[in-house]
C-alpha cells in the first residue's frame, strides 16, 4: 500500500508551483503531524497570498494546535478574500462556540447556511444554538451547586449530554454528544470507538497490567474518557478541559453506574 | 549514551516507571526503547500507536484538537503516550503505585526536548 503523504510530497517536489500543497497539508493535519502541516500551509500562503483555500488550511492547522487567536486571524483573512467561504464561517463559529460564546457563533453559522442551504449539519447547528439561546434567555439562574462538575446524576441516562454509550458493533445505545458547532456527533464517535475495548484489553494484557479500566485523552479544548460499563458496552464521557482529569475519571465512574442501571432497566 | 537514550532513561528514573520508548506513530515501529525485562517493545509500540491514533480520531470527530496525552489505565498499571514531534510518540509504562502526575510532567518535558 502506498503512503499518500509520500506521494503528495513527491508531487509537490516535482512541481513546487502546484496546488498539491493543499492536499498534503490537509493529509498531514488529519494524521496529526501538525508541525509539518503548518510548514506546508505557511509555504502555501507565502506562495499564494491571495488564495483563500491556503489560508483556510492554515487556520484549521492552527485551530488543531490550539492557537485560537492565530486561527481566527487566518479565517478572517479567508473572508477578506472570499466573503462567503463556508469553511471559514464554520471555523469562526467553532472558535466562538469553543470560547463559550454561542451568541457570537450564530451569525457565522447563519451566514454559512445562507451560502450552503443544503448543508443539513449547518441547519441543525443553527436550530440547536437558537433553541439553546432561547432556553437560556428564559431559564432562571441555576443554583451554584448545579454548576459544579462531578455532581451530575446522568439521569435520564438515555438523553444524558456529553455521554455516549455504544454496543460492541459501534452503535449508539444512549446519550448525546454535540461538537462545538452544535452538530450531533454521537453516532460518528461511536463508530470510531468500535473495537476499542478489544484493543485496549489486548494492550493491557500484553503489558501484564491485567484488565483495562479506562482510556483517556486530553486535548487543549476538551477531555474525554472511555470506560467499559459492561463487557458488551463502552461509554464515552466528554467534558470541558477545565474539568481535571482525575475528577473526570470519577465522573466517568458515575456515568458507568448510571449506564449499568439503565441497561438493567431495559433487560 | 546518546541524547535520545538519555531522555528515555530520565523518564524511567521516575519511581514506578517500568519503561519508556519512542515510537513511529504512523507504522507503530520502535525507534528507541528503555524497557524493563519482560516488556515486548515491538508489540507495545504497535498497540500504543494504534490506540493513540484511535483516540485522536475520536477526539477530532468530537470536534476536539489533537490530544496532548493519551492514557490507558488498567488493574495494575498505566500506559501513557505523548506526541513527540512529527510522527513520533513517547510511550511510558507505569506501575499501579507510580506517581502519574510526576511521570506525565517528565514525559511532556521529554517530548518537548525530542521535538525541538
Amino acid at each position: 500500500m502506498t503512503d499518500p503523504i509520500r506521494d503528495l510530497t513527491a508531487r509537490l517536489a516535482a512541481d513546487p508551483q502546484s496546488l498539491v500543497f493543499l492536499e498534503l497539508g490537509e493529509a498531514l493535519r488529519v494524521r496529526g503531524q501538525l508541525g509539518a502541516a503548518y510548514k506546508v500551509a505557511r509555504m502555501g500562503t507565502n506562495r499564494y497570498p491571495e488564495l483563500a483555500e491556503a489560508h483556510d488550511l492554515l487556520a484549521r492547522i492552527l485551530a488543531d494546535q490550539g492557537d485560537r487567536h492565530a486561527a481566527a486571524e487566518a479565517w478572517k483573512r479567508v473572508l477578506d478574500l472570499s466573503p462567503q467561504h463556508v469553511g471559514a464561517l464554520k471555523g469562526l463559529a467553532f472558535l466562538a462556540f469553543r470560547a463559550g460564546d454561542p451568541a457570537s457563533a450564530l451569525p457565522y453559522l447563519e451566514a454559512a447556511l445562507a451560502s450552503a442551504p443544503d448543508d443539513e449539519g449547518l441547519a441543525t447547528a443553527v436550530t440547536r444554538i437558537r433553541a439553546s439561546m432561547e432556553v437560556a434567555a428564559r431559564k432562571p439562574e441555576p443554583e451554584p451547586v448545579r454548576q459544579l462538575p462531578g455532581v451530575e446524576t446522568f439521569e435520564p441516562f438515555e438523553s444524558a449530554r456529553g455521554v455516549v454509550l455504544l454496543d460492541a458493533q459501534g452503535l449508539r445505545l444512549a446519550g448525546e454528544l454535540a461538537a462545538p458547532d452544535g452538530t450531533e456527533v454521537g453516532d460518528a464517535v461511536a463508530a470510531h470507538l468500535q473495537g476499542v475495548s478489544r484493543e485496549a484489553g489486548r494492550a493491557a494484557r500484553l503489558l501484564g497490567l491485567g484488565a483495562w479500566q479506562s482510556v483517556s485523552a486530553e486535548s487543549p479544548d476538551g477531555h474525554l474518557v472511555v470506560q467499559p460499563p459492561t463487557s458488551a458496552t463502552v461509554l464515552l464521557l466528554v467534558r470541558d478541559p477545565r474539568v481535571p482529569v482525575g475528577r473526570l475519571a470519577l465522573m466517568a465512574d458515575q456515568a458507568s453506574r448510571a449506564a449499568r442501571a439503565w441497561l438493567e432497566r431495559l433487560a | 549514551m546518546n541524547s535520545l537514550m538519555e531522555t528515555l532513561e530520565r523518564v524511567t528514573r521516575v519511581a514506578g516507571i517500568r519503561g519508556a520508548m519512542l515510537v513511529s506513530e504512523s507504522d507503530g515501529l520502535v525507534v528507541a526503547e528503555a524497557l524493563a525485562e519482560g516488556l515486548e517493545g515491538a508489540a507495545v509500540a504497535a498497540l500504543a500507536a494504534s490506540l493513540t491514533l484511535r483516540l485522536r480520531r475520536t477526539a477530532q470527530t468530537a470536534g476536539l484538537a489533537v490530544p496532548a496525552v493519551v492514557q490507558l489505565k488498567a488493574e495494575t498499571g498505566t500506559l501513557i503516550t505523548v506526541p513527540a514531534g512529527d510522527d513520533l510518540l513517547l510511550v511510558a509504562v507505569a506501575e499501579r503505585d507510580a506517581n502519574l502526575g510526576l511521570a506525565r510532567i517528565e514525559l511532556k518535558d521529554a517530548a518537548t526536548r525530542l521535538a525541538s
